[in-house]
């Protein structure tokens, strides 16, 4: 039930604290941080830096913009409505298609537009973002997932969580939503969360309520043999986003389009730790890793996610034994 | 990104400062450290009249000494149109006040307040013994009383004590008797010590005992044996029990003296009082005059208000501790301090029932006000409306139900009490009502926690009196502000990982 501390800081496990202190206060400057806490700002910044990021297509900032949004929205059928500093997935609504005037939901409830105008208003007067402070919506493309994810999730968005310490891409997970979550992506609300091998992206261990599962628990799919595709394409990618924001601890969250490929959704300068219980590791080893190297060793985004690759796959610190050993084996075998 | 040396330097200077602090003022001032401490005070007042003969005029009062036995925390004369001075000469303090031009009847007061305060103080040694010489046929019975005597005893102690015995005879002795016609008992004891050879000298004192009037100095005797002197009565032995003495006055004659007037006296009154250590100690910061950082010399009205805000930090403490030590989750990082400071003046139970009360009454409220679609800022001035609301129907009703506790519900503060339930709301609707009830329970196991802090006497009677102790409370947060172990809370969420 409780685990001794010795024994965790033995395994690298990071804790809030020392992720608090030692590398958040430390290597994320306080000035960059208006920058990822705004997903929208994030959008513009890291798209001229040449990041693929989900198509936008509309900004709403005043309730004045609100009154006649119906018209402008008409000329969309599938879209994500957002709030630019809502946090942990809040206030976010995906539209899926349209029933005459009204809405689909990912869920399938139906909304009309007032519903609609309501949604944009809460966002706009802050009941969304950090200290209730006015907001911006805005309005992005649904991305057309990767048809991999079409037994995995749950309803949802499906990402991809990486940590990317001083712009090595340092341990990786995959969030599935889960009935459970409605819909969401966050771990504590219910959500699987599948560890990825950072050198082959490949699923390692799945936890849900930090247990290990091995199946997702609506779908029933297996977790064991998942593969992102697009793996290296999707590492330099949040290896790029280190260079953009200089933030040195972050974390990005990114989607697989069945088009576009990957695409960054947004930054978070306070990445949580669930992803080492998703990945059965601690982060710790990783980092100081990271810290030990020297500044001048690799210049370029491909060297940093070549020498992640090399360094910080699952087989090269199997050191501990995968979560897989405790899962009971699927009831076809046993039985 | 400050190097470990500068900080953790800055923290040892803090802690250390605020201790040091403490216990200088405690040892200085004598602000005790454990509230309700009690201590003794004795009120001498001493009344001196004469008969002015009209013209100027000058008395000199001897006073105690600053250091005996008994520490002076007080001293005033009343004394009005007289000049007003003391001065010290030869280890004895004395109080001169002088007139211009007086007549008449004269009454001069001089009140002095003093607490035991059993210092060992090193008395310096005395000159070689004063040499004595009778006149005959007073010699030759002075020199046949020290001659018998002195075989007798092994030092000065004993040598007085012999004395005494030989001095009190009943009958008297011959020599004795001869010298007593001539000379007092007080100043026959110290020429014939003198005469051995001791060094000796006459003290007057003062014997406190609660209630007496029109007393008078006693006289004894000092005697010096080794590094210190000892008390003697001349008529009954030595004096081991001093404390009840005051020492007024060592080797002076009289303790009046008086130029320009006749008719004098002095007399002594005493009462003992009974009095907080800490009455004392600010009584006693104030008549040194010392610039003091105490908080007594604020207005009472707004020392009351700091008793409250000295308690924050200590509050503030308890977030810290609980929150990266423990890793409890609270709605709003200080909410808790500011609910526990309200539990202050509401006790514990009235104050959690009230506030779970509001809280939940406003949380219902507010479901509805979800509906209305309405912008941030009015939703939250509706809430304080409706927190102003619901506080007034139930101080009403419980003061018409007789329950007065009800009625403390207004020491709440309303604003934060909106917020509270805005938040609370918020999270109902988004993570469901169990993460309401992790919080809302966090939160008030925070406050609960603060509050059975800071309702200690002990605590409270420490942040006050002693402001610079919250150097180390700050040396202690900063500390923790950079605790990078695992929180408790950690153990349980990582212990999925090592089960193996």
């Amino acid at each position: 039930m409780w685990a001794n501390p010795i024994t965790l800081w033995r395994k690298g496990i990071l804790g809030m604290n020392c992720r608090n202190v030692d590398f958040i206060s430390r290597y994320n400057p306080r000035e960059r941080y208006p920058l990822v806490d705004d997903k929208l700002q994030t959008k513009m910044v890291v798209r001229k830096a040449g990041v693929t990021v989900p198509d936008l297509l509309l900004v709403i900032a005043t309730q004045h913009e609100v009154e006649d949004i119906e018209h402008i929205l008409a000329n969309f059928t599938q879209f994500v409505i957002k709030p630019a500093r809502g946090s942990g997935g809040k206030g976010i609504l995906v539209i899926v298609g349209r029933d005459g005037d009204r809405l689909i939901k990912s869920s399938g409830s139906q909304l009309s537009a007032a519903d609609v105008k309501r949604h944009l208003s809460n966002i706009i007067s802050g009941l969304y973002s950090l200290g209730g402070r006015t907001d911006v919506a805005f309005v992005e493309a649904l991305v057309t997932f990767d048809p991999l994810f079409n037994h995995l999730s749950y309803e949802g968005v499906p990402d991809i969580r990486l940590i990317v310490f001083k712009g090595y891409p340092v341990m990786g997970m995959l969030r599935l939503a889960t009935r459970e979550s409605d819909g969401k992506a966050n771990l504590h609300q219910g959500a699987v969360g599948v560890g990825l091998d950072i050198s082959t992206g490949a699923s390692i261990a799945a936890v849900q309520h930090n247990r290990p599962i091995e199946r997702h628990p609506d779908t029933d799919h297996l977790l064991a043999n998942v593969q992102i595709p697009h793996w290296r394409a999707l590492l330099t990618l949040v290896a790029r986003c280190y260079d953009v924001t200089r933030l040195g601890y972050l974390g990005a969250d990114m989607v697989l389009d069945a088009h576009r490929g990957p695409l960054l959704l947004e930054l978070n300068a306070r990445p949580g730790l669930s992803i080492q219980i998703a990945n059965d590791r601690g982060l710790l080893p990783r980092l100081r890793h990271v810290e030990s190297l020297d500044e001048m060793q690799h210049f370029t985004i491909d060297e940093r996610v070549d020498y992640a690759v090399e360094h910080f796959g699952h087989a090269t610190d199997a050191r501990q034994p995968s979560l897989w050993d405790n899962v009971k084996p699927p009831q076809s075998i046993a039985s | 990104m400050t190097s470990r040396g500068p900080f953790t330097f800055l923290v040892i200077l803090l802690i250390v400062a605020g201790i040091a602090s403490a216990l200088f003022r405690h040892q200085q001032l004598g602000i005790p450290f454990l509230p309700g401490t009690q201590e003794t005070v004795w009120q001498v007042e001493v009344k001196v009249n004469f008969r002015a003969d009209g013209g100027p005029v000058q008395l000199i009062l001897s006073l105690p000494p600053d250091q005996a036995d008994y520490r002076i925390i007080n001293e005033n004369t009343v004394s009005a149109g007289y000049g007003f001075a003391i001065e010290e000469r030869d280890q004895q303090r004395r109080a001169r006040w002088s007139k211009r031009d007086a007549e008449g009847e004269q009454t001069l007061y001089y009140k002095v307040d003093l607490v035991r305060d059993p210092a060992e103080i090193e008395a310096p040694p005395p000159g070689p013994a004063r040499s004595v010489r009778f006149d005959e046929p007073y010699d030759t019975a002075a020199s046949a009383i020290v001659n018998a005597v002195l075989p007798k005893s092994a030092d000065a102690l004993t040598l007085a004590q012999q004395l005494i015995r030989e001095m009190t005879l009943t009958p008297p002795d011959q020599n004795v008797a001869l010298l007593l016609d001539r000379y007092s008992m007080e100043n026959l004891f110290i020429d014939l010590l003198a005469l051995a050879g001791v060094p000796v000298r006459p003290v007057q004192a003062l014997i406190l005992e609660d209630g007496r009037r029109r007393q008078s100095l006693v006289n004894l005797v000092q005697v010096w044996q080794g590094d210190q002197w000892y008390l003697f009565d001349p008529s009954s032995g030595r004096v081991t029990d001093t404390s009840n003495l005051l020492m007024w006055q060592t080797n002076t004659p009289s303790v009046l003296d008086v130029i320009g007037g006749s008719r004098s006296r002095v007399s002594f009154s005493i009462i003992s009082q009974t009095r907080p250590a800490l009455t004392l100690a600010t009584a006693n910061a104030q008549g040194m005059n010392a610039p003091s950082l105490s908080l007594y010399s604020l207005p009472v009205e707004e020392q009351s208000m700091f008793k409250l805000i000295m308690l924050l930090p200590v509050g503030a403490l308890v977030v810290v501790l609980l929150r990266t030590l423990v890793g409890l989750k609270t709605s709003g990082t200080f909410m808790p301090v500011l609910i526990a400071l309200a539990f202050l003046q509401t006790q514990l139970i009235p104050g959690v029932i009230s506030f779970v009360m509001v809280v939940a009454i406003g949380l219902f409220i507010r479901s509805y006000l979800s509906t209305l679609n309405l912008l941030l800022v009015a939703r939250i001035a509706t809430l304080v409306i409706v927190v102003v609301a619901i506080m007034s129907i139930v101080s009403v009703l419980s003061y018409r139900l007789g329950l007065e506790a009800g009625l403390t519900i207004t020491f709440f503060p309303m604003i934060i009490l909106a917020w509270t339930i805005e938040r609370m709301s918020i999270l109902w609707e988004e993570d469901g009502p169990k993460e309401v009830l992790v919080q809302g329970s966090g939160s008030l196991f925070v406050a609960v926690a603060a509050f059975l802090l800071m309702d200690q006497p002990l605590v409270r009677h420490l942040a006050f009196n002693f402001p610079e102790l919250h150097l180390v409370v700050l040396g202690v947060i900063l500390m923790l502000g950079r605790y990078t172990g695992y929180r408790l809370l950690e153990l349980r969420r990582f212990a999925t990982m090592i089960d193996d």
